[in-house]
C-alpha cells in the first residue's frame, strides 16, 4: 500500500483495517502521534489528512488513499505550523506532554482558519482534544500568539 | 532517545549525608584515575559531566510525569555548580538508589528530599573544581571566585574554564557533603528564575520520549487479558485460535501481581505488532474463576455504608475531650452526610512497559513513578537479584500517583522471560488501563459539629465509612487524627468503619485531602453558617495565635501563622468583602432558600498537605438546568521559602486547580458492578475538557521562612470545597456527594 506520509511516499505492507496510527507508530516509525483511547474520544492521535485532522485511531489504513497525511514530526510544513510550535514552545505550554502532538495538530487546524479566534472559537475547536495534565490556559493563549505571529509574518 | 546518564560504578566513593531523615541520602563523588570517561568528558560525581567545550551535562534522577522535575532538580545543582543555565545539558539517570538516592515522583516530595542534596552535589563539584585551581596557580582556595563554569582569581587576573580544570579536579578527594559550603540565598542566579521544561522543544516536535515510545531492534508487542474481577483466576482456557493468527509468537500465563505469587490471573497475548496482538487477543476463550467475588458493587457499599452510619463505628482513630457530652451540651449543633465516589487516574498515556530477559538477566524501560519498589516487585516474581535489573527511566505521559503502583513492570518482566533474547512491549487499552487501575477509594462521612453561646466551634464528630479489613483502612482510605481542626478543638472523635472490597486502591493526586478537603472544608462552610460568620473568619478565628501545632505521628507539622497567611492573602487578592458570599440577584446569600437558580456564588477553601498550605476562592455560575460554569480560581500558596522554577510553579498550581475540578464536576466515579469495573473510556468516565476551564486561575506565592515543600499535590484539595461552597451560595444547594449533580440536590 502506497502512502503520503509528511511529504514522503512510503509503501507499506498491512492490513488494510490497521489503523492509521499503529501504521505511523509501529511500520513508519513515527512515534510522535500518541495513542491514548483508541476509540476517538481524547484527540492525543491527531494528524492531518490533506490539511483537515483526523483521529487516526478511527482511521483503517485502507480509507486513506491518495490523501496527504501530516504528523506531529512535519507539522512545521504546515504555513501555520512552525507558528504553532513556536508559541507552545515559547510559552512552554506542555506539562507531562502527551497530549502536545494531538493538541497541536488541532491547533494547527485552527490557526489555518482563524486569523483571530477568540476563547469561544477555541474551546470549540479543541474541546475534542484532553490534556489530562490541564494545560488549557496555555493551550489558549499559545494558539491566540501562533495566531498573531502567523498575521504577522504574512 | 539519549543515552541514559550512566557511569561506571568502580569509578565512585561513597560519600554518607548526615543530618535528619529527609537527607538520608548517599551521594557518590569520583575517585581519581579512572574519573577520565571515554569520549574526553570528565565525571566529576555521579550526577555531574564536564565535557571539553565546558558545557556540562547533569543528571536528572527523578522520574518526570509533567512535575517539572527533571527541569527543577538539576537547576539545583547548576545552581551551586556556579554554572550558566545554557551551558547545561540534562539527562536522565538509571533507576539505581545506591548511586542517586531516593528516585520517587510522589507525595510532592523531590524538593523537601533533594533541595539540600542536590546543591550539595553541586557545590561539592565546584570545591573541587576550585580547589585543582588553587593547587596550579599556587594561591589560597578563598582567592578564588566562580561564575558561567570559570575559575577566576581577581589578585592575578588569572581564569580558567571547568573543562580545563576537570581532569585534575577529577582527582581532588571530594569534599563531605554536609560541610561544604552553599551560596547565600540573595547569590542565587538559577534557583527562583524560571526556566522551560527541559524536553518542551523535544516534545513539540514529536520527538520520541515516553515508555511507549521505547522502541528496539527486534521489538515484538503484547496486550494482556485479565481477569475483569480483581482477583479472579483462570479456571481454563483455550488460545487456539488466538493462535492462528498470524503474526502471533506465544500466549503467556501470567500473574498480574495483585494475587499471591504463584497464582495466575492474565494471558499476554506476543505478536509482532501490537494491533495484531489486539486481534488475536479477541479470539482468546477464557473461563474466569471469580468465586464469591461478584458480590462487590457500588450498590452494595452503599447499603452498607448507610447501614453502617446507623451503629457506633468499628474502630477509633481519635477519641479526645468527651465530643459526645460536648454535643450534647453545645448551644447548636451542625450535622451532615458527605461521600465520595472511586476514582480512577486515567493518565493519558497508557500504562505500559517494555522489557528484554537475556541471560538471566532484566532490562526494563519503565515510565515508573517508583522504579525501585518495581525492581523489588520485579525481583521477586521472577525469582531474580534485584542487581540483576537494569531499570531506564523514560519521560511519563502523566503519573497522577497510578504508576507508583508496579504491576505492569511485573506482567512485562514475565512475558519478557517467555520470550527471551525479544525486547517486548506490552500496552494497555484504554479499557484495560481504566478497569485495572487502582482507585481512589471511595467513603462517606456523617459530621457533627457543636458550637457554643458565641459560634465558636467547640466539639466535631465524624463517622468516616471507608474501605478496609480488621480496622484498617485500605491504601489511600486513611483518615488522620490531624484532620483540620481537630488538633485545635478539646473534644472530636472521628470513628471509622471500613467495608471489605477486592478493588484495589492507590495514590490520587493529593491522596485522602483531595477527598477530605471537600468534605471538611465545606462542612466547616455550613458550620461557619450556623455561627454567622464567612468560612475564611471562621477558619482564621479556629486557627488561634500563630505557633506550630504538635508533630503526631509521621504527619507533617501544621503551622497556624502560615494557615492565616495564605487566607488572608487570598481574600486580599480576591477581594472577599468579609462577609458570608452573596450570590446574584442578592439572593443567595446561603440562606438556603434552594431558589436561586441562575445565580452566581463565589466560594472558599483552605488545605493543608504535603507541607504546603493553600487557600483558594472559587467563582461559579449555575444555570437554571444545573450546569455549573467556573468563571474564575485565586490561589495563595505558602511553599516555603523558595519557589525554584517559578514557572513551571505557576503551571503546576494552575493544573492542580482545574484537576480538582475534574474531580468535582464533571461527573467522574469508578463504579462497580458484580466485581468488576463498568467505566471503560473517556465517554464513560470522563476527563475534564477545555470547554470547563475558567477563563484564570491566579496565583500568588506567599513566602515565608521554612524550607522549600512540593508543589505537585497541596494546590488541589482546596478547589472542590471552594466550588462546593460557591454552588452553596450561588443556589442555596448544599452539595454533598461527589461529582457534584445539581439537579437531584437538596439544601
Ligand atoms: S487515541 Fe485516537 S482519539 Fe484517543
Ligand atoms: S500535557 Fe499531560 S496530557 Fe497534556
Amino acid at each position: 500500500m502506497e502512502l503520503t506520509v509528511n511529504r514522503a511516499k512510503h509503501s507499506v505492507l498491512v492490513d488494510a483495517e490497521k489503523p492509521l496510527l499503529w501504521v505511523l507508530r509501529e511500520d513508519l516509525q513515527l512515534p510522535g502521534t500518541k495513542f491514548g483511547c483508541g476509540a476517538g474520544l481524547c484527540g492525543a492521535c491527531t494528524v492531518l489528512l490533506d490539511g483537515q485532522p483526523v483521529r487516526s485511531c478511527q482511521t483503517p489504513v485502507g480509507s486513506v488513499g491518495e490523501a496527504a497525511i501530516t504528523t506531529i514530526e512535519d507539522v512545521a510544513s504546515q504555513p501555520a505550523g512552525q507558528h504553532v510550535v513556536a508559541a507552545w514552545e515559547e510559552l512552554d505550554v506542555p506539562q507531562c506532554g502527551y497530549c502536545q502532538a494531538g493538541q497541536i495538530m488541532s491547533a494547527t487546524w485552527l490557526v489555518e482558519q482563524m486569523p483571530n479566534p477568540q476563547d469561544e472559537d477555541i474551546d470549540a475547536v479543541m474541546s475534542g482534544n484532553i490534556c489530562r495534565c490541564s494545560t488549557y490556559l496555555r493551550i489558549r493563549a499559545a494558539i491566540k500568539q501562533a495566531a498573531r505571529a502567523k498575521g504577522a509574518a504574512a | 532517545m539519549n543515552a541514559p546518564f550512566e557511569i561506571s560504578r568502580r569509578s565512585f566513593l561513597s560519600v554518607s549525608l548526615v543530618g535528619g531523615a529527609v537527607l538520608s541520602f548517599g551521594a557518590w563523588l569520583a575517585l581519581s584515575d579512572e574519573a577520565e570517561a571515554g569520549g574526553g568528558d570528565t565525571v566529576l560525581n555521579a550526577f555531574i559531566r564536564i565535557n571539553p567545550d565546558n558545557s556540562v551535562v547533569i543528571g536528572a534522577k527523578n522520574p518526570e510525569i509533567g512535575q517539572g522535575v527533571k527541569t527543577m532538580l538539576p537547576m539545583l545543582i547548576a545552581e551551586e555548580l556556579d554554572v550558566d543555565w545554557e551551558q547545561v545539558h540534562i539527562e536522565q539517570t538509571l533507576a539505581d538508589a545506591t548511586k542517586y538516592g531516593p528516585q520517587v515522583a510522589g507525595g510532592s516530595r523531590s524538593t523537601p528530599v533533594n533541595w539540600l542534596p542536590m546543591r550539595q552535589a553541586g557545590a561539592a563539584a565546584r570545591s573541587m573544581l576550585v580547589m585543582a585551581a588553587a593547587k596550579q596557580w599556587s594561591v589560597a582556595p578563598a582567592s578564588l571566585t566562580t561564575g558561567s563554569g570559570m575559575v577566576r582569581h581577581a589578585a592575578s587576573g588569572r581564569s580558567a574554564t571547568y573543562a580545563s580544570l576537570a581532569a585534575a579536579a577529577a582527582r581532588i578527594e571530594p569534599p563531605a557533603l554536609d560541610a561544604v559550603a552553599l551560596k547565600p540565598d540573595d547569590a542565587f542566579r538559577i534557583i527562583g528564575t524560571s526556566r522551560r521544561g527541559v524536553d518542551t522543544p523535544a516534545i513539540v516536535r514529536g520527538t520520541p520520549l515516553f515508555g511507549i515510545d521505547t522502541a528496539l531492534p527486534g521489538m515484538v508487542y503484547a496486550a494482556i487479558e485479565a481477569c475483569p474481577v480483581f482477583q479472579g483466576t483462570i479456571a481454563a482456557f483455550d488460545d487456539k485460535a488466538a493462535k492462528a493468527v498470524k503474526g502471533v509468537i506465544a500466549v503467556v500465563q501470567l500473574n498480574t501481581g495483585l494475587v499471591p505469587k504463584g497464582q495466575f490471573d492474565a494471558l499476554a497475548i506476543v505478536a509482532d505488532s501490537w494491533w495484531t496482538a489486539q486481534q488475536a487477543r479477541g479470539k482468546l476463550k477464557v473461563d474466569w474463576d471469580t468465586g464469591t467475588l461478584k458480590q462487590f458493587s457500588t450498590a452494595a457499599y452503599a447499603r452498607q455504608a448507610e447501614a453502617a452510619l446507623k451503629q457506633a463505628p468499628q474502630a477509633d482513630i481519635l477519641n479526645k475531650g468527651d465530643a459526645a457530652a460536648a454535643l450534647s451540651g453545645a448551644a447548636r449543633t451542625v450535622t451532615a452526610r458527605y461521600d465520595y465516589p472511586f476514582l480512577a487516574h486515567g493518565t493519558l498515556e497508557p500504562q505500559n512497559c517494555t522489557g528484554l530477559f537475556e541471560d538471566g538477566a532484566l532490562t526494563l524501560w519503565a515510565p515508573s513513578q517508583a522504579p525501585a519498589g518495581g525492581r523489588a516487585q520485579v525481583a521477586e516474581m521472577l525469582g531474580i537479584a534485584p542487581e540483576a535489573m537494569t531499570i531506564h527511566m523514560t519521560r511519563i505521559g502523566g503519573g497522577f500517583g497510578r504508576r507508583l503502583m508496579s504491576d505492569y513492570m511485573v506482567q512485562v518482566a514475565q512475558i519478557a522471560r517467555a520470550v527471551p533474547g525479544k525486547p517486548v512491549k506490552l500496552i494497555y487499552t484504554r479499557a484495560d488501563d481504566v478497569r485495572h487501575d487502582y482507585y481512589r477509594p471511595g467513603g462517606w462521612h456523617e459530621l457533627t459539629a457543636g458550637l457554643d453561646g458565641e459560634g465558636n466551634l467547640v466539639a466535631l464528630r465524624d463517622h468516616f465509612v471507608s474501605f478496609g479489613a480488621d480496622g484498617k483502612p485500605v491504601r489511600a482510605a486513611a483518615l488522620e487524627e490531624t484532620e483540620f481542626p481537630a488538633q485545635i478543638l478539646p473534644h472530636v472523635h472521628f470513628g471509622a468503619t471500613y467495608l471489605p472490597t477486592n478493588l484495589p486502591t492507590g495514590w490520587l493526586r493529593a491522596p485522602t485531602s483531595n477527598a477530605m478537603g471537600f468534605v471538611f472544608q465545606s462542612f466547616l462552610d455550613e458550620t461557619a453558617e450556623a455561627a454567622g460568620v464567612d468560612l475564611p473568619t471562621f477558619v482564621l478565628g479556629l486557627l488561634g495565635k500563630d505557633r506550630l501545632l504538635p508533630q503526631v505521628g509521621r504527619a507533617n507539622q501544621f503551622h497556624t501563622g502560615r494557615a492565616r497567611k495564605v487566607i488572608e492573602e487570598v481574600c486580599k487578592f480576591a477581594s472577599w468583602d468579609g462577609k458570608r458570599p452573596s450570590g446574584g440577584n442578592g439572593s443567595g446569600n446561603g440562606g438556603g432558600n434552594g431558589n436561586n437558580n441562575g445565580g452566581r456564588g463565589r466560594g472558599f477553601g483552605f488545605y493543608f498537605s504535603h507541607a504546603g498550605y493553600f487557600a483558594e476562592v472559587v467563582d461559579a455560575a449555575v444555570s437554571p438546568d444545573g450546569e455549573i460554569k467556573v468563571e474564575k480560581i485565586w490561589v495563595a500558596g505558602d511553599i516555603g521559602s523558595h519557589v525554584i522554577n517559578p514557572l513551571n510553579a505557576l503551571h503546576q498550581v494552575q493544573g492542580a486547580a482545574i484537576e480538582g475540578l475534574a474531580q468535582a464536576m464533571i461527573g467522574q466515579k469508578v463504579d462497580q458492578v458484580e466485581g468488576a469495573v463498568v467505566q471503560e473510556n473517556f465517554d464513560s468516565f470522563p476527563l475534564l475538557r477545555i470547554d470547563v476551564v475558567p477563563r484564570d486561575v491566579a496565583v500568588k506565592f506567599v513566602p515565608s521562612p521554612f524550607p522549600p515543600t512540593g508543589l505537585g499535590e497541596p494546590a488541589l484539595p482546596p478547589v472542590i470545597p471552594a466550588l462546593a461552597n460557591a454552588i452553596y451560595a450561588a443556589t442555596g444547594k448544599r452539595v454533598r456527594s461527589l461529582p457534584m449533580t445539581l439537579n437531584s440536590q437538596t439544601a
